[in-house]
């Protein structure tokens, strides 16, 4: 058991090391303020040569001079915006890691939602069907029509009166 | 008809095989770049080391030329390499050199004089400070630019004699016309 805890330890520590920050001490500004805005800024940007990491975490080269360029930008007194602005001036919109609203990405943005409503709407029907099915569509209103089942003849309800008595014959 | 109802599902599942077959085949590195048909972004680069000059967007300006980003570190580039040192011989168009992120300064020029050196500037990025303007995703990428100093082309990756005989050389001459 304590083997078992002392390998957890170890293991916490093997990957909480390698979680650790891909911004370096020497990347860092002076100002915690001006730190922080770039901080936020790194985190929306997207390495783009691992592609699925903010340059925030990623130790690619061009993500730490990427990161540079970031401060060096939010120093000289551009905005958080104008900072990103700037990157999809150059890379495009696939720089940023929250890709924005626009025509070319409602698909992707609305597919999701649209083939869950395709999802719920066909399971509604299958169940409503089923319901009217299952209540023998007696109403009347032609309903399920052609869904349900016909009425039992004469000769299947006594089959079946035969079969709960458990009368085999 | 309302038989067919039940082809509905099968249908989008067949546009959807579509979709992502094509999206497959697709290299997710090659990005479309937000660069062409704009200007090449102003800078101005030192020289490396050695008997090089340093490269500034206004050498650009007047003629047809290719840029080329490379750095002694890359694979990719070892490879291109020799092709671009013929296409120098060849004078069909000057290239101008980024010499990218290079560890120490004395490896881009050593590689330059134990390689041939197809370039009429080199300039010296060591910071990705040009690399990201030109909007570099890696090593080697190529970009043609017209006389007006308007990026017209990318290639992203080594030149390969295809690109170049089919669709790089052609736009070059059609360019150096205008």
């Amino acid at each position: 058991m304590r083997r078992f805890f002392l390998l957890l330890i170890g293991a916490a520590a093997v990957f909480g090391a390698s979680r650790a920050l891909a911004v370096e001490p020497s990347e860092m500004l002076a100002n915690p303020v001006l730190e922080h805005r770039a901080r936020v800024v790194d985190k929306q940007l997207r390495c783009v040569v691992c592609q699925n990491q903010s340059i925030d975490d990623s130790d690619a080269d061009l993500a730490h001079d990427m990161r540079v360029l970031v401060r060096k930008r939010i120093t000289a007194g551009d905005s958080n915006q104008q900072v990103i602005d700037y990157m999809v001036g150059r890379y495009g919109d696939f720089v940023l890691l929250d890709p924005p609203l626009k025509p070319a990405t409602y698909v992707l943005w609305f597919g999701p939602a649209f083939i869950g409503l395709i999802g719920l709407g066909v399971l509604f029907l299958f169940y409503r069907r089923r319901i009217v099915r299952d209540s023998g569509d007696g109403d009347g209103d032609g309903e399920g029509k052609g869904m349900a089942e016909p009425p039992l003849s004469a000769a299947e309800k006594k089959q079946l009166e035969s079969l709960l008595k458990g009368d085999n014959a | 008809m309302r038989r067919l109802v039940f082809l509905v599902p099968l249908g989008i599942f067949a546009v959807l095989v579509v979709y992502f077959a094509v999206g497959l085949t697709k290299d997710p590195k090659i990005l479309p770049s937000v660069l062409i048909n704009r200007e090449v972004p102003p800078f101005d680069l030192p020289a490396i080391q050695g008997p090089f000059k340093g490269f500034a967007n206004r050498d650009l300006i007047g003629q047809v030329t290719l840029v080329n980003v490379f750095g002694s570190w890359c694979i990719a580039c070892r490879a291109e390499h020799p092709f671009l040192v013929q296409i120098k011989s060849q004078g069909a168009v000057p290239i101008y050199g980024i010499d990218w992120r290079e560890v120490n300064r004395v490896d881009g020029p050593a590689w330059l004089a134990r390689l041939g050196n197809p370039y009429t500037r080199v300039g010296d990025d060591p910071d990705s400070a040009v690399a990201i303007a030109f909007g570099v995703t890696g090593a080697p990428e190529s970009f043609i630019v017209d006389k007006k100093g308007v990026i017209r082309y990318k290639q992203i990756g080594p030149i390969t004699p295809e690109a170049w005989d089919r669709t790089m050389l052609p736009l070059i001459r059609e360019l150096q016309k205008q």
